[in-house]
């Protein structure tokens, strides 16, 4: 390819080369920077949470009318899930404080000793009986589970701190690196110690936010009923392929317990009705960044089609006069090729500056993470090869400009 | 001479039908995206109480101990603390004032078999409801006596006065909360401040109001706990009013800047007093007006700045496709220009055709864009954000699309059009 005719031409057309040069470098920039936010974003959605999500579902129970004692209230927390559990759809149901992806929640920090100042890491609580881990469908790997002697009662503003606690595998080895967390103690901002009696294999904490991520596999199950007068969830299981049959009867059956409760439509729900809630602003801002890319790429596409278009158109002379000296139809394809590519270098090269302090600026403002090459290198790509696609056909018809053109004067 | 750049103009974009919808199509998307963004931003970068908010100035003091401090990075707390609030209300050093904090109450209708459901409550002193500027349409607030009594009355808001009676007057009836009758004395008019700058620290910034608003000691003794509450140490947040917990916001109204002078002075006399007493180990105070305090509480979601942000680029994108393609357009166009200079077209008058086509092109992207924004603006609203059912196009709006539609054409079309008024003619016709 001859490249010093080209930048010789190029020289000649100053603005409309800086102009796409710009298009491609602020569209690199922008693509980049879209794709990495939309892939950060998606890449949270597929995240399993370690439950059972086909069967499960979680029923937001709240106790109305008159203030109940606690010891009231746990009897009626038994009866409701003695009712839950003999209905023909479940499986296992349980009580809890909270739920997977719930958005925000209980959260402790745990250490290794009583008088630690620097906390070994940030855990979820969940609270359950003796069913929890099978209502949640968490596999146990190690260790076994709360025996129904050892569930006590969590009553409004009581400090309990139970002397057994099940606890998931990410979170025994953050504590516990070497060797097994069977039998081991934990300190969860308290002086005496929980024993780790079992390890399950995931169970997602309940907020999805960035600061969690580093704890997003880190809970901990306490064997406690929750009894706050204000409600409590009760997570129920399903049959396989009875999750909608069992989430019409289990409503009804508690409501004919005790009519003096609310159940929250707009919490809890089916775990699908839960994973879309938790995701829904990221789903939001993924697709809108799709968009936002595809836009930007098939105008900038389109931008170079025209203006390739009508370079082509100006030098009809030109690509003829050549064509009669002897060029064959691929030198003028690859003139125009090479012509094309050589902008590009030169908007892909400033758009890498740009989509670079882009980033930059996203991670000090927005608390973004640092963008990897990876994606430079794929907008780099990708750019090069729309701009070469989108300059095809106005060269292809620029290698059809009949040798003959030389000598028409117009 | 303008109806024949019109007319010239027409033609030219006539010429080229899918490079003029190229352009249009890419300035309407570039706008499109821009105003939905910015009507989000300005939608939750709003001012809550306009006319009222500049005078709305909120106390706040850091009772933390001296373990963390860090000179000039650690901030006074967002709420006071039941012992503080007390004391800054009682001295009286504002025309208005008022104690606020948020709750929850559990609303039990009349009617037999009817379910009780759970209502947001605000917790407040008599001169908040005045104060915000909240409109009666049946009663009015409670009075300051009331407050030092401990009445038990309720100011319900319109649409739960709707669902509980109809909408018919229901000052001097009951209204059952947390299993406790609360007389009403009041009922709201449309009342919903966005966003909800007494609620914002605790995440409910956005959508419908309150639904009943109560004197904060009744409230407080038919046991009604406040949504937010932060302790700095362990104590029995059964009994907030002793415990070292912060729940209450105190709310100012300062008419002038020597008030405001003023009560920071007060203010920080207080925080010295309290120093003095062994009760603060902290100095910082801020006393920030309505709107400060909610750029401090960043209402305005991350992603909101992004979304602006992404959409100013691609219209920047989209302003230098158009401008490339008129340039391309105009340089083409060059033996046309060299004839009519040489027919005596003054370059001002080439200029002025070229800024003309440019100007076209712009408002028919502003009209498309308009369209591509309420589309926009249709897609934000059935997302499930808080803030998403008050996504509309107002006026203004509407008209800063033409402005930045005809704004950004214009600007695309300042080369193409300069580029054309410097043809020299002479070669131009020679080369035909």
């Amino acid at each position: 390819m001859q490249i010093k005719p080209v930048l010789t031409a190029l020289r000649r057309h100053k603005a409309g080369t800086v102009l796409v040069v710009l298009q491609i470098a602020l569209t690199l920039a922008i693509v980049c920077n879209a794709m990495f936010i939309l892939h950060a974003r998606l890449s949270h959605l597929s995240e399993p949470t370690g439950v059972d999500e086909a069967n499960l579902f979680v029923i937001a129970n709240q106790w109305a009318g008159e203030q109940k004692s606690k010891q009231e209230i746990d009897a009626q927390v038994r009866a409701d899930l003695i009712a839950l559990q003999q209905l023909p759809g479940v499986l296992d149901a349980a009580p809890s404080n909270s739920y997977p992806l719930r958005g925000s929640g209980w959260d402790n920090f745990v250490g290794l000793k009583p008088d630690q100042l620097q906390p070994t890491s940030d855990a979820a609580v969940y609270l359950g009986d003796e069913h929890l881990l099978r209502a949640l469908g968490v596999k146990l790997v190690a260790g076994r589970n709360f025996r129904a002697d050892e569930i006590g009662t969590l009553g409004l503003r009581e400090e309990v701190h139970p002397a057994q606690v099940i606890v998931t595998r990410a979170l025994a080895e953050r504590l516990y690196p070497h060797g097994s967390a069977l039998g081991k103690p934990l300190y969860s901002m308290s002086a005496t110690p929980s024993t780790i009696i079992g390890i399950v294999d995931r169970l997602q904490t309940q907020s999805v936010d960035d600061w969690q991520r580093a704890y997003a596999y880190q809970s901990m199950i306490w064997p406690l009923r929750l009894d706050w007068p204000s409600g409590l969830y009760y997570i129920v299981r399903a049959r396989p392929g009875q999750l909608a049959a069992a989430m019409r009867e289990a409503p009804k059956a508690l409501l004919a317990l005790d009519s003096q409760r609310i159940i929250d439509p707009s919490d809890g729900g089916s775990f699908a009705q839960i994973r879309q809630r938790a995701y829904d602003s990221d789903r939001g801002t993924a697709i809108l960044m799709g968009i936002i890319s595809a836009v930007l790429l098939v105008i900038t596409a389109a931008g170079i089609v025209g203006l390739t278009s009508f370079w082509v158109g100006q030098r009809r002379k030109q690509i003829g006069v050549r064509r009669a000296l002897g060029a064959r139809q691929r030198d003028i394809l690859s003139y125009f090729l090479t012509e094309n590519l050589l902008i590009s270098l030169g908007g892909v090269l400033l758009g890498v500056v740009l989509a670079v302090s882009m980033n930059v600026w996203l991670v000090v403002r927005m608390g973004a993470q640092p963008m990897s090459p990876l994606y430079l290198a794929a907008g780099v790509l990708l750019l090069l090869l729309l701009g070469q696609g989108a300059v095809l056909a106005p060269a292809m018809k620029a290698s059809r400009v009949p040798p003959v053109e030389a000598t028409r004067s117009v | 001479m303008f109806g024949y750049y019109l007319q010239l103009a027409w033609r030219s974009l006539g010429r080229n039908r899918v490079l003029t919808t190229l352009m249009v199509l890419a300035l309407a998307l570039g706008i499109g995206a821009c105003i939905t963004t910015l009507t989000v931003l300005r939608l939750l970068s709003g001012d809550p109480l306009p006319g009222r908010s500049a005078q709305l100035y909120y106390p706040q003091v850091d009772p933390y101990p001296k373990d963390g401090y860090v000179p000039g990075q650690s901030k006074p707390q967002e709420n006071l603390t039941w012992v503080d609030a007390n004391n800054l209300f009682e001295a009286h050093r504002a025309p208005r004032q008022a104690l606020v904090a948020l709750g929850s109450a559990k609303i039990q209708p009349h009617d037999a078999g009817g379910r009780p459901f759970f209502g947001d409550a605000v917790m407040a002193t008599a001169e908040f409801l005045p104060m915000v500027g909240a409109p009666f349409r049946y009663g009015s607030a409670w009075s300051a006596d009331d407050d030092t009594a401990g009445a038990r009355v309720v100011v319900i808001a319109d649409f739960l006065n709707q669902k509980l009676f109809g909408g018919a007057n229901s000052v001097g009836r009951t209204v059952r909360l947390n299993g406790n009758d609360f007389r009403v004395v009041g009922v709201l008019g449309h009342f919903s401040p966005q966003p909800r700058f007494y609620a914002i620290n605790i995440g409910r910034s956005y959508g419908d109001g309150d639904g009943v608003f109560l004197p904060l000691r009744a409230a407080r003794a038919t046991e009604m706990a406040p949504t937010n509450i932060s302790c700095w140490a362990a104590g029995d947040i059964e009994h907030l009013e002793t415990a070292p917990c912060m729940w209450l916001g105190l709310w100012v109204e300062l008419p002038d800047a020597a008030a405001v002078a003023n009560y920071q002075r007060f203010l920080d006399g207080y925080v010295r007093e309290q120093v003095a007493q062994g009760r603060f180990h902290r100095t910082d105070t801020a006393l920030p007006d309505l709107m400060q305090w909610l750029r401090n509480e960043q209402v305005v979601p991350d992603d909101a700045r992004l979304q602006a942000g992404l959409a100013f680029g691609f219209l920047l994108i989209c302003v230098t496709n158009t401008i490339g393609l008129l340039l391309a357009k105009c340089l083409r166009r060059s033996r046309e220009i060299g004839v009519r200079r040489a027919l005596g077209a003054t370059r001002g008058a080439i200029f002025g055709q070229f800024m003309v086509e440019a100007a076209i092109v712009g408002l028919a992207g502003g009209l498309l864009g308009l369209v591509f924004a309420e589309a926009g603006l249709w897609g934000i609203r059935h997302q499930p954000a808080e803030y998403a059912s008050l996504a509309r196009l107002d006026l203004s709006m509407f008209a800063f699309t033409f402005v930045v539609a005809l704004a950004s054409a214009l600007v695309a079309g300042l080369l193409p059009a300069w580029r054309a008024c410097v043809v020299a003619p002479a070669p131009q016709l020679k080369s035909s």
